[in-house]
């Protein structure tokens, strides 16, 4: 074989030294932070720990982030469901336009994505005057950050599901129809088994984001500690205290859960390939 | 048209704008409402401020950088995970994702922490008369981790997608194997590295969780745009938070349109190449 001849592939030293950098340069970026915040966390002891998660004002910023992602991830599932639904199977005018527009909170900034619902509830905002008037408080309270965390998770879940809906095509759930199907027995039945493992990743994705985010939430709760203070800000507040174990403490939590996340996604990414490969093959 | 047979159009495109226009479309136009009750001077006086010229240029700045470090970097690490096979790839593999799962101020204070001038990376820095927290250059290096998913993300299925055809032909034809990466296969991910480069210029652009804490945040040194915004509206100065926010989307808007016209041409000269 004269093929086994040809440069196919790069000598030796060239791939160790590829292999080199890349354990390097993700050693350096990815590895070094996760075991710095786990070390900073257990670095005054294990009861310290303890005590900086089990206090009450990180057990209340744990609850408000929990119901936070609680009411923003199956909202923003319904919408992708019904988004990608509209998308993935009919063919209609402005369909691109409309792609974009949900994509348009990946590309606002954060502190923009909480200053536009300041904007529109805040003293000054539009619909302010009248919120004060009617005693309804949506800045600076749990409203604002379920709303501003609506906004920056809006994508997540229509945006997996529409490329898995659009491989599926439509004949499994055309063939339910004519086999007599209502139109809910289908979607339970048929659509829904069929995009499980993608429903599931974009899912994933929302509550990560959901859970994390930091800038827009920042911009709309007002900081009231035991009250508006998701995890993220109170690490934040923690650390700006100078208590940088209490703060790593509650920071560690959020790295267990980004990695449980990152785990539970590469599960659900293998299984949703699964799912759509055998399809598109010939 | 064709005939629709599935059902449920109406009720979901209908329920799809309506939720979009709610939680989305309605709070983004108030950036314009709020803009408009600027007179025209007033307006230019806070974008065009010496303090806010010098966060525009900041935040430009540092994410070029970190997104050409990460097209730097990004390629390599798509390219030894899509192409060969060594011990922790799988795991390396996995974590890649991690600075999209991690919230963005644990990634800050993480950071800050090791790059501080006794952190355990900026202990060395500092031996070698480098300060990296606390100055634009702690910027890029979080706005690089931040941005480490995009490059390698949109790089990785097109390496394994590639025609082993090509690759083969070229050598045939008696191409050295740097030759071939370079006139064969590099060309190819053209489209793909220019994509990944925009998504994490974007993201750079915008991010604010994990900058604020290594930045030091310095007016006209090392405030960048979102942090501005931030501090006009802890002023309550909302109409100025709005015209700068204003300003900064219209960039980056720009930017992300010029990087997708740019793709699009280098895709079409592709495919011109290969017709010729």
């Amino acid at each position: 074989m004269s093929a086994e001849r040809l440069p196919l592939t790069e000598p030796p030293f060239v791939r160790r030294l590829l292999i080199g950098v890349t354990l390097a340069y993700l050693g350096l970026f990815l590895l070094v932070p996760l075991a710095a915040v786990f070390a900073k966390a257990l670095e005054r002891g294990l009861a310290l720990y303890w005590a900086s998660v089990t206090d009450p004002a990180a057990v209340a910023a744990i609850r408000l982030t929990l119901v936070t992602a609680a009411i923003a991830v199956p909202l923003n599932t319904i919408f992708g469901l019904a988004a990608a639904w509209a998308i993935a199977k009919f063919d209609f005018r402005g369909k691109q336009i409309l792609l974009t527009l949900i994509d348009l909170p990946f590309s606002v900034s954060p502190v923009i994505s909480g200053m536009i619902f300041v904007l529109l509830f805040g003293a000054q905002g539009l619909l302010g005057p009248w919120l004060a008037a009617h005693d309804v408080h949506i800045l600076f309270a749990v409203p604002g950050i379920i709303l501003a965390t609506l906004f920056v998770t809006v994508p997540f879940v229509a945006r997996e599901l529409i490329p898995v809906m659009e491989a599926q095509g439509s004949e499994d759930e055309e063939a339910a129809l004519t086999l007599g199907a209502g139109g809910w027995q289908m979607f339970r039945r048929v659509t829904l088994p069929n995009v499980t493992w993608g429903l599931l990743y974009g899912v994933i994705l929302c509550t990560a984001r959901a859970t994390g985010e930091f800038g827009a939430v920042s911009v709309v709760s007002g900081h009231i500690r035991g009250r508006t203070n998701t995890v993220p800000l109170h690490v934040e507040i923690l650390y700006n205290e100078y208590q940088f174990s209490a703060a790593f403490a509650v920071a560690s939590l959020l790295c267990l859960l980004a990695l449980v996340t990152l785990a539970a996604k590469s599960v659900a990414e293998r299984k949703r390939t699964l799912a759509v490969e055998p399809r598109s093959a010939p | 048209m064709t005939p629709r047979i599935l059902p449920g159009f109406r009720l979901t495109l209908g329920y799809t704008v309506l939720y979009l226009s709610l939680i989305v479309l309605i709070p983004l136009s108030t950036i314009i409402l709020k803009t408009a009750t600027l007179s025209w001077s007033q307006f230019l006086s806070v974008v065009a401020s010496p303090r806010a010229l010098a966060a525009y240029r900041l935040s430009l700045g540092a994410s070029l950088a970190a997104a050409l470090i990460n097209v730097v970097f990004g390629t390599v690490v798509a390219w030894t995970l899509a192409r060969y096979d060594f011990p922790g790839r799988r795991l390396m593999d996995g974590l890649v994702d991690l600075p999209f799962a991690l919230p963005t101020a644990v990634a800050g204070i993480a950071m800050t922490t090791l790059y501080a001038p006794n952190g355990w990376l900026g202990r060395y820095a500092a031996f070698l008369g480098i300060k990296v927290a606390y100055t634009s250059l702690g910027i890029v290096v979080v706005l690089a981790f931040i941005g480490l998913p995009f490059v390698v993300r949109t790089l990785q299925p097109v390496l394994q997608n590639l025609d082993a055809a090509m690759e083969e032909a070229a050598a045939a034809l008696g191409a050295d194997r740097w030759q071939t990466v370079r006139r064969v296969i590099l060309p190819e991910l053209s489209p793909a590295l220019l994509t990944g480069f925009a998504l994490a210029f974007a993201r750079a652009l915008g991010e604010y969780g994990s900058v604020i804490f290594i930045a030091g945040n310095l007016p006209m040194k090392t405030e960048i745009t979102p942090l501005l915004i931030m501090i006009k509206l802890e002023q309550f100065d909302y109409a100025g938070a709005t015209a700068i926010a204003l300003v900064f989307l219209v960039v980056s808007f720009g930017l992300l349109l010029g990087i997708n016209l740019l793709q699009r041409r280098v895709g079409i000269g592709r495919l011109e190449e290969g017709l010729n």
